[in-house]
């Protein structure tokens, strides 16, 4: 259980320093506001600012009273007002209608707006339309990089996602770019840059200009991290849309990790309230349970329970000095222990009770036959039954289809969809197709005569299941011909034994490798994108794969053995945890940097129109 | 499992081992472990429990932890301007690692550590002290001057000079650019900037500058800064200026969508109802203009049945309303739940009345399993088990009655299990189930003793009715049952 790291395995940088580097500047805005000030802060910021600051920071930087941005006259009395807010334009209206409010009662204040992680200029036109402009003087927190766990940085950015990959507005390429500047100049250039996807492209660009611009900063001096790797959602959305069992996703996919920490309710807390905990490294229990397949957790629950009992039993027939010792000593990290067993002990129940209601198990078993190729038809009018009973909110499953419907049954979907959910999500259905999350295959789809090319170049004897794949699945994207040219569906002799997991596919009960980190793998073997041609055209980025090496060989071989892979629309659990898989086997470190932590939920309701 | 998968190929898929090792379905093994961990840990708690709780983070009645920026925002909420005091205690106890640490860590990440011993306000270690190897300059870049000082009154930026320093959030007058020329250079400049917040920028000058059909013709062949304008449009929400852009583009569908899409910000129904009736016309595909036409129909239907309903139950009369008060108003819900509502309030009524589960069928052309699904659970929800007979209930032309349900009768023993349906009415379900495994595993799963009992009979399966003994209670009418059988010379036993 819990794989140890590789004796050989790099150091991970230290990225507290950013927390420490955004709380600073937090507070030297602040302190451009003199004096007592109440402050404004938008919901979607509490929880990262949470994390790198608290109220006694705040009050010592004269932070009177706090509110949370919302649609309501502001309380506040005080002679200064400073909002705190993500640059979105119902803010700037929020700001300016206090503002006027003001002005009509004949009383100034001083106002601040700090734009997290910048400012846009059309905020600035709405300060400028609403006649508030000058009023309000405007300032940037480029707070973009929250380290969320020792490898994991998140850019706390869901609306990445849907701002690009259906609006395709590039307004968040500039924070990316910041942020992989910032970077940089922290922990030494990137010596390897791969990358692909269109959005990458345009970051790893503007990242370049801004070195550029800015250069001699990062000369000189030596690499930390030796390897560079983005990639863009819209790449690899079947993973993303999957169902999770690794502990980790299954907990996020079940209670919803919010800003690495999770809110668990009565129901797993066995009491009235409800707990709020952080989820990382260091959480012992956690740590060791997080990248396992479910199916391993109750087992080594229950051994640890074990061993935490006869530890307890030690203390009988200990003497009085004995007793003291282990008082003073351990009694302290065995009740630590003794409090995260039984959270995560309710969890799991909890886990199971609801999955068992969800009939999580047949779920599971469609997604597999989807990911195969195996009996679309009867998939899909599995997944209407789903619909039907109005169990699953907003089912992942729906988009486990995207690989392309034929008419007949996407339509029977929609309408079985908007029935159950509401017609108003006839919207949905338009933004879906719009990203390329739900597709119908176009009669006589020309790109047939790709696959058949394709079907030929794969050189695998055993082509025969294939061919019914092609025939009986889409015609648009080309999922299946990818799957077979990387071999995502492993052929497993017997029984994949889940404990012992033999490569990245454990994270899907060893069905399917994630496309995305098999990506990954096979350009790190080859330190390029070279005899992967055929791959790239399949992903529909002929010039969108990246490659650039540094001459200089300044890389300790150490640092050669990190890798930041970089997620532009947002990761998952489980590609973190397969990453980490193969981590472990090749004695590589990943460090994830991610728009957002994200799972098949959270990307559906990114196309909903239907605020909740 | 309970697909009723037929192809050899699948049956092998199915059948290889590799997916049982671990089943969601299995509550027994894997929850019987977990329980067990649970007593040996919960054992432990007395012994635990006593002890000081210092390091048990310190969490208000919403479940956030006291201290964090979350929980004191809800207290300014809650009381503002009173109790200040008993606030301010509260608020003193918290440090870093109050916030949600479970356990408190003595991690080499704590923040604490950098301020500890310094307790004058503004006196933190500078960031270059902490952090001598970097140069200061690199991580905190013009952190000096608030960027609203940078003004520039210079008219001789080139547009890319003027593209960069927008990027860089500097105001930057693009008034000298007049022409044409210059405008569409300064908007090639921004896109090939890709930075999408002086892409917007630009479009917002070319906006105010440019006579819409010009700008929209100049759009039309620059697809990325056409997003941006259609995406700012929506976002400001200027309805006229989009889908006069929809409309010059030729995006009739878009056209559609964009304007039935401002529905949703009108609350009144009835203003709702009339806004969706100026829809129907739109030039929406064949499959969504049904699918308006639906919604606007079912509002109607549901305003309807609303301010009747509303009447019956104010007014006291009706049992149903009495004995199950509705819980919210049936407006803008769902078909489904809308049906659902009906079987539940108007189960009995005639085709005729538009609030009659029969009517919404027709009207809605809701298909067969679809209907039958949502009146077994409405039905089962009432616990009218007769209703529940009725629905599976045929006739066929000799006046036989025969049971039948279009969704099958392993989904009507789940449905029913789930609104705790007593054991005599699953067993009854469990029964019909045609597949022998199936009903093995929902008879076992439901505990429908007899039908377990008597399908290991007629299996001749003694193997799995003596495993199936150790399962039911001691000295149970089951396991006499079980004995009897086990003890009868009648039946050869397959093992």
């Amino acid at each position: 259980m819990a794989f140890p790291h590789r004796p050989d395995a790099p150091e991970l940088p230290d990225f507290s320093m950013l927390k420490r580097l955004a709380r600073d500047q937090l507070i030297y805005l602040l302190e451009q506001l003199p004096g007592k000030k109440d402050l404004f802060i938008e919901a979607d910021l509490m929880s990262p600012l949470d994390r790198i600051a608290n109220v006694s920071i705040l009050k010592q930087h004269e932070v009177d009273k706090l509110y949370k941005v919302e649609n309501k006259p502001a309380l506040s009395s005080n002679e200064q007002l400073c909002f705190l807010v993500r640059p979105r334009i119902k803010n700037m209206r929020y700001v300016a209608s206090l503002v006027n409010a003001d002005k009509l009662a004949g009383r100034t204040r001083k106002y601040k707006v700090i734009f997290s992680p910048q400012k846009f200029h059309a905020c600035e036109m709405v300060l400028e339309e609403e006649g508030v402009f000058g009023d309000v003087s405007c300032d940037e927190w480029a707070f973009s990089l929250l380290p969320l766990d020792v490898d994991l940085l998140s850019m706390e950015l869901p609306e990445f996602f849907r701002d690009y990959f259906l609006e395709g507005d590039q307004r968040w390429i500039n924070t990316v770019a910041q942020a992989l500047h910032l970077l940089s100049t922290l922990y030494g250039p990137f010596p390897n840059c791969y990358g692909i996807g269109r959005c990458s492209k345009m970051s790893y660009e503007l990242w370049r200009k801004l070195e550029e611009e800015e250069d001699g900063e990062t000369k000189g001096r030596r690499p930390e991290i030796g390897h560079i790797f983005l990639l863009d959602r819209d790449v690899d959305f079947v993973t993303a849309l999957c169902s999770q069992v690794v502990y980790e996703g299954l907990v996020d996919d079940t209670f919803r990790i919010k800003c690495g920490s999770v809110d668990f309710g009565p129901e797993v807390t066995s009491s009235d309230r409800s707990l709020k905990v952080l989820l990382n490294a260091e959480d012992k229990v956690f740590s060791e349970i997080r990248n396992e397949h479910f199916s391993n957790v109750f087992g080594f629950l229950s051994q640890k329970a074990r061993n935490l009992q006869a530890q307890y039993d030690r203390r009988r027939g200990m003497d009085i000095k004995q007793m003291k010792n282990f008082v003073s000593q351990e009694l302290k990290g065995l009740k630590q222990e003794h409090r995260l067993l039984s959270v995560h002990i309710g969890a799991c129940e909890s886990i199971m009770k609801k999955k068992t209601k969800q009939d999580f198990q047949e779920l599971i078993k469609t997604e597999h036959a989807l990911l195969e190729g195996f009996n679309i038809r009867e998939s899909t009018s599995y997944i209407e039954e789903h619909i039907d009973r109005q169990v699953s909110g907003w089912p992942g499953l729906l988009g486990t289809v995207c690989h392309g419907l034929i008419p007949k049954d996407y339509r029977s979907l929609k309408t079985q969809y908007l029935q159950s959910y509401g017609p108003e999500h006839l919207l949905t259905f338009s933004n879906l197709r719009r990203a390329g999350l739900l597709t119908e295959q176009a009669p006589g789809d020309t790109l047939t005569a790709v696959e058949s090319k394709v079907s030929k170049l794969v050189t695998d004897k055993a082509a025969g299941k294939i061919t019914d794949a092609f025939s009986s699945l889409a015609k648009k994207s080309n999922f299946r011909a990818l799957s077979k040219k990387l071999n995502l569906i492993p052929r497993v002799d017997g029984e994949y034994d889940l404990k012992v997991p033999r490569d990245m596919a454990y994270v899907f009960s060893g069905a399917y490798v994630p496309l995305s980190c098999r990506l990954i793998e096979q350009v790190l073997e080859r330190r390029s994108w070279q005899g992967l041609d055929e791959v790239v055209r399949l992903l529909n980025c002929g010039e969108l794969a990246f490659t650039d090496m540094t001459k200089e060989d300044k890389a300790s071989s150490e640092s050669l053995r990190l890798i930041l892979v970089v997620f532009l629309g947002g990761c998952t659990f489980s590609e973190i945890s397969a990453l980490r898989f193969l981590g472990r086997e090749k004695g590589y470190r990943f460090i994830f940097l991610t728009t957002a932590v994200t799972n098949s939920a959270r990307l559906m309701e990114a196309m909903s129109e239907v605020k909740a | 499992m309970l697909m009723n998968r037929t192809k050899g190929d699948e049956e092998e898929y199915w059948n290889s081992s590799k997916f049982k090792a671990f089943t969601f379905d299995d509550e027994d093994d894997e929850l019987s472990q977990l329980k067990e961990s649970k007593r040996a840990v919960n054992s432990l708690r007395d012994f635990v429990d006593d002890e000081d709780d210092d390091d048990l983070e310190r969490v208000s009645w919403s479940g956030e932890p006291v201290g964090s920026i979350s929980w004191s925002i809800k207290e300014t909420a809650g009381n503002s301007g009173s109790s200040q005091e008993g606030r301010e205690q509260l608020k003193s106890r918290n440090s870093f690692s109050t916030y949600a640490q479970l356990p408190k860590p003595a991690s080499t990440y704590s923040l604490s550590s950098f301020f500890r011993g310094r307790t004058r306000p503004g006196s933190f270690q500078s960031l270059s002290d902490a952090l001598s190897d970097v140069p200061p300059k690199s991580y905190a870049p013009e952190l000096g001057r608030p960027k609203g000082e940078y003004r520039d009154y210079s008219n001789d930026w080139s547009p890319s000079d003027t593209v960069r320093r927008l990027r860089k959030g500097k105001v930057c007058s693009l008034e000298r650019f007049r022409s044409l020329q210059d405008k569409l250079q300064l908007l090639e400049e921004a896109v090939s900037m890709h930075d999408g917040n002086v892409i917007t920028a630009v479009l917002i000058f070319l906006k105010r500058t440019l006579s819409k059909e010009i700008l929209f013709r100049e759009l039309e062949v620059r697809q990325v800064a056409l997003r941006h304008l259609i995406h700012f449009l929506k976002e400001i929400g200027d309805q006229k200026l989009l889908l006069d852009l929809f409309r010059f583009l030729d995006r009739t569908e878009e056209l559609a969508l964009s304007h039935y899409r401002e529905h949703l910000t009108i609350q009144d129904p009835e203003k709702r109802k009339e806004f969706l009736k100026t829809c129907i016309g739109l030039p929406f595909s064949a499959e969504d203009s049904a699918h308006i036409q639906d919604h606007y129909t079912l509002l109607e239907r549901q305003i309807i049945i609303e301010a009747n309903d509303r009447h019956l139950e104010s007014a006291g009369q009706t049992e149903i309303f009495r004995k199950h008060p509705r819980k919210a108003s049936i407006l803008n819900m769902p078909l489904v739940t809308t049906l659902f509502y009906s079987c539940f309030y108007h189960y009995t009524e005639a085709e005729g009345t538009f609030s009659s589960p029969v009517n919404l069928k027709k009207t809605f052309k809701i298909p067969d399993k679809q209907y039958v699904l949502t009146a077994l659970a409405a039905r089962a929800k009432l616990r009218a088990w007769h209703d529940v007979d009725a629905l599976f209930t045929t006739k066929n032309w000799l006046g036989y009655t025969k049971k039948r349900a279009p969704i099958g009768f392993h989904r009507v023993v789940e449905i029913l299990h789930k609104n705790s349906a007593p054991v005599q009415i699953l067993q009854e379900y469990v029964n019909l189930v045609e597949d022998v495994d199936t009903k093995l595993n929902l008879a076992t799963k439901f505990k429908c003793h007899d039908v377990v009992i008597d399908t290991c009979r007629d299996l001749k399966d003694r193997q799995q009715l003596l495993a199936y003994r150790s399962k039911v209670d001691k000295g149970s009418a089951e396991e006499e049952k079980i004995d009897a059988i086990l003890n009868s010379s009648q039946i050869r036993w397959k093992n």
